[in-house]
C-alpha cells in the first residue's frame, strides 16, 4: 500500500474541494447533498424590510432552511428599511466586511461598480432560462461592460385608487390625461378626499410619479450623449404643471412622507389615490376586517389600479427594480456565486414569486406568465407593468452619474422647491446646475 | 570555597533582585510614558487616526469603493457654490443658537424649582431625566408620530380645542420644520441643563442667600448679585458642551425629517452623511464634516481658556 503522508492528504483534499466547488448546481443536486466544502459556510444576504412581511418571513424560515439542506450554507437573512441599505453599503465596502449579498434598489448597482464581483456567468445564464430580462433590469445591473449584479425582481407602480370615491365626482375609470387626473384631483380634494403624493427625500414613490412626470412632458435630464438638456421649455411645463396639481389636488403633508406614509394615509381613508406598489390593496384585501370603508365594508373591494396619464409627450412610467450583488470583498465567493445561482433558480425563485402575489414581477419576461396573474384582476395591471418601463438619466445613459443624481434627489427637489414657492425657471435652474456637476 | 564567596553570596542574597523593567519603570521619563501609552493609544485609534483619515478625504476625490487622487482644494471650493451647503451652514447655526438660549433658559428655571424643597422631590428630579436617558432615536420617533402630516396627535388636540381650523403640515413646511426639529431638541436637552445646574446651585451657600435677605435684596436680586455670579462657572461648561454636541447634532434630525422638506432642515452633519455615506461621495462628505472644524475648534479654546482662568482664580 502506497504510503500516504500529511502533505499529500492535504493536497488530495484540496484537489476533492476543488472539483467539489466547480461541479456546479447540477453537480450538487445530482449528489443529492451538499459539498463538502460548504459545510458550516454562513452567507449574509441583506435586503430592505418587504412591504409584503410574508416574503420576508418565506426567506428567513422556509428559504433559509431549503438553502441548508441543498447547499450546506447557513443562510442568515438581514432586512432592514430600504432608506438605509446605500449607507450599510458604504459601510460594508469601505470597511471590506459586511453582507456577501447586497440586495440593492434603483440604480444604486452603478453606484458601487468597482466594488462588486462580476456574476455575468450567473445572471446570463439566469436571463437565457426566464425568458430574457426586461430592458430596465438590464440598464441598472449592466454598465455596458459585465453584470454588476444578478436583476432580482422589478416592484411594479401604479395608481392605487378608491373607485367609489372617483365615481363619485364622475370617473368611472382612472384618467387618461394629466389634465384629466388635475380636473379629478381638484374635486376629490374639495370633499376632503386629496390624491396622496410622498415629495421627499425617499427611494421608491418620489421617484415613480415626478420622474414620469417630467418625462410625460417631454423633460430630461440629459440627451442620449449625456449633456445634460434638463433646463428646458418642456422641464418648466411639468413644474408648472406640478406644482398647480400640488395646491390644486394633492394632500400638502406629503412633502414630509416617506415610502409608508401614503399606504397608512390611503388604508386609514385620507387619500384617494397614490402611485405605489400594489402593497396597500394586499395589505388591506389580507386583513379585511381591519381595513374598511365608510360604509363598513371591506376596503379592498374598492381599491383598483391605473396607470399614471400621459403628457403632451406621451405616457411613461418608472418601476422600481431590484439587484443582487455579490460583494467583492466577500470571503466566500465561491459559496456566493451557488447562492445567488440557487436562488434565482425557477424552483426556488417560484416559492419567493408566490409569496409575493403580485407585488413584485419578476425581473425577467417568463414571470408574466405565471398563472398568479389570473388569479385577481385587480393586480392584472401590474402584469406588464416592466415593460417599456423609463428609468433615471433617460435619455442619457442610467449610469453611475445618473445614480448619483437620483441619490441626491434632484429631480425630486426640483418639483419640491417649485412647490415651495420657488419660480418654476429659478427651480429647473437650480436642479440643471446640480446636474451639471454631476455630468461634467 | 572560600569564606569570602560565601560572605558577598550571602549579601547578595538579601537584597531583592531587580528586572530590566523594573529598573526601568523607575526611571521616572519612562513610567511617565508607559502611564500615559494606554490613552495615548486610544486617543490616535479612535480620535487622531480617523480625522487624519477624514482630512485626507477631504482633499481627494475618493469615492465608495475608488481610493481616489489629490485634488487640493477642490472639493472646498465645490461647497462654496453649493446651495445646500449654505442652507446646512445656516440652519445649524439658527440650529444651535436657538435651541441653546432655549435650553439655558428652561433648564436654569426648571433647576431653580428643583432646588427647593417640596413632597416627592426626589421622584422629579428622576422623572425629569427620562428624555435624556431615552434613546434619542426612540423618542424622534415619537416624536415624528406626534408632528406625523396626516395623523398629528397635536393637530389633533389643537382642532378638538378648536384652536385651529386646518391642519399644520409641521414637518412639510420649511419653517415649522426647522421650529420642529428646535422643539424636540429643547425637550431632550433641557433635563442635561437642569440638572448640571441644579448640582451647580447646591454648591452655593445658603447662608449667603439668608444674608442677602436679611438685607433687604429681593428674590430677584438675590439670584442676579448672589446665585448668578456663583452658577456662571457650571452654566459656561453645560452651554460650551451643549454648544459642541448641538452643532454636530445628527440622529434627531436624521430620524425626523431626514433632512427635508427638500433639504430645508439639513445640519452639517446630516448633509455630509447624505452625500459622503447615502451616495458614496467620500470625499465631498468629509469636506462638509471638516467643514466644521474651525467653528468647533473656537468652541474647545474658548472652554479651555474659560477653564483655566477658572482654576487660576
Amino acid at each position: 500500500m502506497p504510503r500516504i503522508n500529511r502533505r499529500k492528504l492535504l493536497k488530495l483534499s484540496g484537489a476533492g474541494a476543488v472539483a467539489a466547488r466547480t461541479g456546479g448546481l447540477a453537480a450538487i443536486l445530482a449528489a443529492g447533498k451538499a459539498p463538502a466544502y460548504a459545510q458550516g459556510t454562513t452567507l449574509h444576504w441583506l435586503r430592505w424590510n418587504d412591504f409584503i412581511p410574508q416574503s420576508d418571513a418565506l426567506l428567513k424560515n422556509q428559504i433559509t432552511q431549503q438553502c441548508a439542506k441543498d447547499l450546506g450554507i447557513t443562510l442568515s437573512v438581514e432586512t432592514i428599511n430600504g432608506n438605509d441599505i446605500q449607507a450599510r453599503t458604504t459601510a460594508a465596502i469601505q470597511s471590506g466586511a459586511g453582507p456577501d449579498v447586497i440586495c440593492a434598489l434603483n440604480n444604486w448597482p452603478q453606484l458601487y461598480a468597482e466594488s462588486t464581483a462580476d456574476v455575468s456567468d450567473i445572471a446570463e445564464q439566469v436571463g437565457k432560462d426566464q425568458g430574457g430580462f426586461y430592458d430596465e433590469s438590464t440598464s441598472v445591473a449592466n454598465n455596458g461592460k459585465r453584470w454588476l449584479g444578478v436583476p432580482w425582481c422589478i416592484v411594479g407602480n401604479e395608481s392605487s385608487y378608491r373607485k367609489s370615491w372617483f365615481e363619485a365626482v364622475g370617473h368611472n375609470k382612472f384618467p387618461e390625461t394629466w389634465d384629466e387626473y388635475r380636473d379629478l384631483g381638484k374635486k376629490l380634494k374639495a370633499k376632503g378626499q386629496p390624491i396622496g403624493q410622498a415629495l421627499g427625500h425617499s427611494f421608491g414613490d418620489p421617484p415613480s410619479f415626478w420622474y414620469p412626470l417630467l418625462w410625460s412632458y417631454g423633460g430630461m435630464e440629459a440627451d442620449k450623449g449625456g449633456k445634460v438638456v434638463l433646463n428646458s421649455k418642456e422641464t418648466i411645463e411639468s413644474v408648472k404643471f406640478g406644482v398647480a396639481f400640488w395646491k390644486d389636488c394633492c394632500d400638502e403633508g406629503g412633502l414630509a412622507w416617506d415610502d409608508s406614509s401614503n399606504n397608512r394615509a390611503f388604508l386609514a381613508g385620507t387619500i384617494s389615490s397614490t402611485e405605489n406598489g400594489a402593497s396597500i390593496y394586499l395589505v388591506a384585501k389580507g386583513a379585511p376586517d381591519k381595513y374598511q370603508d365608510e360604509k363598513g365594508q371591506p376596503l379592498y373591494k374598492d381599491i383598483l389600479h391605473g396607470s399614471l396619464p400621459k403628457g403632451p409627450a406621451g405616457k411613461f412610467s418608472y418601476q422600481l427594480p431590484h439587484t443582487n450583488m455579490l460583494m467583492g470583498y466577500g470571503k466566500q465567493q465561491d459559496a456566493a456565486r451557488k447562492f445567488l445561482a440557487w436562488v434565482h433558480s425557477k424552483p426556488v425563485y417560484q416559492e419567493w414569486f408566490d409569496s409575493q402575489a403580485g407585488y413584485s414581477v419578476g425581473a425577467t419576461t417568463a414571470w408574466e406568465n405565471d398563472p398568479i396573474w389570473n388569479k385577481d384582476p385587480v393586480m392584472a395591471p401590474f402584469r406588464t407593468v416592466a415593460r417599456g418601463a423609463q428609468f433615471p438619466g433617460y435619455a442619457g445613459p442610467p449610469d453611475r452619474r445618473a445614480a448619483e443624481a437620483l441619490s441626491k434627489y434632484i429631480i425630486i427637489d426640483m418639483y419640491a422647491k417649485a412647490v415651495q414657492g420657488m419660480a418654476p425657471e429659478e427651480a429647473v435652474q437650480w436642479a440643471t446646475s446640480e446636474l451639471q456637476k454631476i455630468y461634467a | 570555597m572560600a569564606v569570602s564567596d560565601l560572605v558577598s553570596q550571602r549579601a547578595f542574597a538579601g537584597v531583592p533582585r531587580r528586572g530590566a523593567a523594573t529598573r526601568l519603570l523607575e526611571d521616572e521619563r519612562w513610567l511617565a510614558a508607559a502611564l500615559l501609552a494606554p490613552t495615548a493609544i486610544l486617543l490616535g485609534l479612535f480620535i487622531a487616526y480617523p480625522f487624519c483619515e477624514g482630512v485626507w478625504l477631504s482633499v481627494t476625490d475618493a469615492r465608495v469603493g475608488v481610493p481616489g487622487h489629490f485634488v487640493g482644494l477642490d472639493n472646498f471650493a465645490a461647497l462654496w457654490n453649493d446651495s445646500i451647503f449654505r442652507v446646512a451652514v445656516w440652519n445649524t447655526f439658527v440650529y444651535t443658537a436657538v435651541a441653546s438660549v432655549f435650553k439655558l433658559g428652561l433648564g436654569l428655571w426648571l433647576a431653580l424649582l428643583l432646588n427647593r424643597s417640596f413632597r416627592g422631590k426626589a421622584f422629579t428630579r428622576a422623572f425629569i431625566l427620562l428624555p435624556f436617558i431615552i434613546p434619542t432615536v426612540l423618542s424622534t420617533l415619537a416624536w415624528k408620530w406626534m408632528f406625523d402630516p396626516t395623523f398629528s396627535v397635536i393637530n389633533w388636540t389643537l382642532f378638538h380645542l378648536g384652536l385651529i381650523h386646518a391642519r399644520i403640515n409641521w414637518l412639510g413646511d420649511p419653517v415649522l420644520a426647522l421650529i420642529s426639529v428646535i422643539v424636540v431638541n429643547v425637550w431632550r436637552g433641557v433635563p442635561f441643563f437642569a440638572i448640571s445646574l441644579l448640582a451647580g446651585l447646591q454648591t452655593v451657600n445658603p447662608e449667603l442667600q439668608e444674608a442677602a435677605a436679611i438685607d433687604g435684596a429681593r428674590a430677584w436680586q438675590r439670584f442676579w448679585h448672589v446665585t448668578w455670579p456663583l452658577l456662571l462657572p457650571v452654566t459656561m461648561v453645560v452651554m460650551l458642551f451643549s454648544i459642541i454636541q448641538t452643532f454636530s447634532d445628527f440622529q434627531l434630525v436624521y430620524v425626523l425629517t431626514g433632512g427635508g422638506p427638500a433639504n430645508a432642515t439639513q445640519l452639517f452633519a446630516t448633509y455630509a452623511y447624505q452625500i459622503g455615506v447615502g451616495t458614496g461621495l467620500l470625499s465631498q462628505g468629509a469636506a462638509i464634516s471638516l467643514a466644521m472644524f474651525p467653528f468647533l475648534l473656537i468652541v474647545v479654546v474658548v472652554q479651555l481658556l474659560y477653564i483655566r482662568r477658572v482654576e487660576v482664580h
